[in-house]
């Protein structure tokens, strides 16, 4: 198989796994106990955060574990919300192509009286700093803008948006489980002041993540219990989930220049390829993506068909059609780029990782070209495109 | 275990009666683009029997393999009979669809349907 959808998750690394085999086995314990067996445990857990702090540039007290991406995105907007609450603040920017574990909890806030900005993310896939700054006024509590989109890969300018933030003493988190391990993230460096990230996003098991949290921010509990994770999150902590996701951090983070540059010419080498594709179209700035992120709409086909296709030739890709999802309507991410409904629904995410050889990313755009081309040679859609019956899109 | 049953991967991957019939004397088509799902059936009768029949899909894997399986069950049968065509009886030939897939077939009865329509329309006329 050629696996060609890492935004959706990860192979463990033999590190990682090789981790968290050795703690199930060896150090079980409870962190909580006193005796030298949970101790050993809690010497582990607390190791663990300390080199998630270093990577990401912050300190281990600013660092909570949690169960993934999406209880680390409710946990910071939920707790910014009730601080701004506090004070009388109820308005939240965000944007219109987040993921849903930021858009549901937004929508859960909105029916609690809040008032939310989904703000535009442009053609290009990427959120301008001018636009949060016009956003934010008196009553904004807390801005959310992902570091990079999961679908379209486009890498938004945080750092700015972070400089915004501050300039106005609004609260900044981002989700950036598609970005850390992949692309350079230093909370300090990026004007972050919460963070949300998950493990099997860059070689770590799943059912693990991590909020950061900028020291002197009050976190609100999704979870309560016992006093784990400095009474923030209860529930006995997975420790070796948690080392096994230090480790893959730390390694991963240690391989970003080299694998950037692995990554980027085979990304661009298939965007070559697959742009020669007649009524194709790339979706997400060409630059500012992450280096492992390949995203097309393909005009008059659809994507669940393609992706069942391209599985038979040996092909695991992603799609942002309604069929894959099983609602009606296409990917979000896709319609707030600007692309018809139409089009959303023949799309088709690559993400690679720097494994892929370039005879197999040969492969990738021989198979999508003959698969794009047998669907349309049944395409009811594709002839009337073709005989001038509807204007192309693309 | 798989997505589809075998036999829905089969009709997918190799689908039956592809393409159209230019003299055709029946013609029906039904869903649209920004649904995702568009399906157009050709039917060729004669005698009050649907002697040839050809389908073009734009829709996912479940929706082409309904298509197919559609135009099989239809093939060589009477007018009347075709009429009486259910989703059900598409989705069991099958060895079923997915819940939320089941639409698919709703497709194929109404594309068939919308032909056949089509096609009594045109005799009331003449």
């Amino acid at each position: 198989m050629i696996y060609a959808d890492n935004a959706a998750t990860t192979k463990m690394s033999d590190a990682a796994a090789e981790t968290m085999a050795a703690l199930i086995r060896d150090c079980w314990g409870n962190p909580s106990s006193l005796y030298l067996h949970g101790q050993k445990a809690k010497e582990a857990l607390e190791k663990a955060r300390e080199d998630v702090a270093a990577v990401i540039g912050a300190s281990p007290r600013e660092i909570y574990f949690t169960s993934g991406g999406s209880e680390s995105d409710n946990q910071a907007i939920v707790s910014a919300a009730r601080l701004g609450k506090e004070k009388g603040k109820t308005h939240i920017i965000s944007t219109a192509f987040e993921h849903h574990a930021v858009l549901h909890t937004l929508e859960k806030l909105k029916d609690e009286g809040f008032d939310i900005t989904l703000l535009p993310v442009h053609e290009n896939g990427i959120v301008r700093p001018d636009e949060v700054e016009a956003a934010i006024t008196d009553s904004t509590c807390l801005v959310t803008v992902m570091f990079a989109n999961n679908e379209i890969g486009t890498v938004q300018p945080i750092r700015e948006i972070g400089a915004v933030c501050r300039k106005h003493g609004v609260l900044f988190h981002t989700d950036a489980v598609q970005a850390i391990a992949h692309i350079p993230v230093n909370v300090a460096d990026d004007n972050i002041d919460m963070l949300s990230a998950s493990a099997h996003k860059f070689h770590g098991p799943k059912g693990s993540g991590f909020l950061y949290v900028k020291k002197g921010i009050r976190l609100t509990n999704l979870i309560e219990g016992g006093a784990q994770e400095r009474g923030k999150r209860a529930g006995t902590e997975n420790v070796p989930g948690i080392a096994a996701m230090a480790r893959a951090l730390k390694d991963e983070s240690a391989k970003i220049d080299e694998n950037t540059a692995r990554l980027v010419t085979l990304r661009n080498k298939l965007i070559d390829g697959l742009s020669q594709i007649e009524h194709s179209a790339l979706n997400g700035d060409p630059e500012h993506r992450l280096p492992g992120n390949v995203n097309f709409c393909f005009e008059g086909i659809e994507g669940e068909a393609l992706l069942l296709l391209l599985d038979s030739k040996g092909i695991a890709a992603s799609s942002g059609s309604a069929c894959t999802s099983g609602s009606l309507d296409p990917s979000h991410v896709l319609l707030a780029i600007g692309r018809p409904h139409d089009v959303a629904h023949g799309s088709l995410r690559l993400s690679i990782g720097p494994d892929l050889t370039d005879d197999e990313a040969d492969y990738i755009i021989k198979s999508v070209s003959e698969v794009v081309d047998y669907l349309r040679s049944f395409s009811p859609v594709w002839r009337d495109l073709q005989s001038g019956k509807l204007s192309h899109l693309l | 275990m798989a997505l589809y049953s075998e036999k829905v991967m089969d009709h997918f991957l190799h689908p039956r009666n592809v393409g159209i019939i230019e003299d055709a004397d029946a013609v029906g088509e039904v869903g649209n683009a920004k649904c995702g799902d568009i399906m157009k059936m050709y039917l060729k009768i004669e005698n009050d029997i649907i002697t040839d029949v050809k389908f073009e899909t734009f829709g996912c894997g479940s929706a082409i393999a309904s298509s197919s399986m559609a135009t099989e069950l239809i093939k060589g049968k009477p007018v009347s009979e075709a009429l009486e065509l259910t989703n059900k009886a598409v989705a069991e030939a099958l060895d079923g669809l997915p819940d939320y897939k089941m639409h698919c077939s709703v497709l194929a009865e109404e594309a068939i349907k919308s032909a056949l329509e089509n096609y009594n329309k045109g005799k009331e006329e003449a």
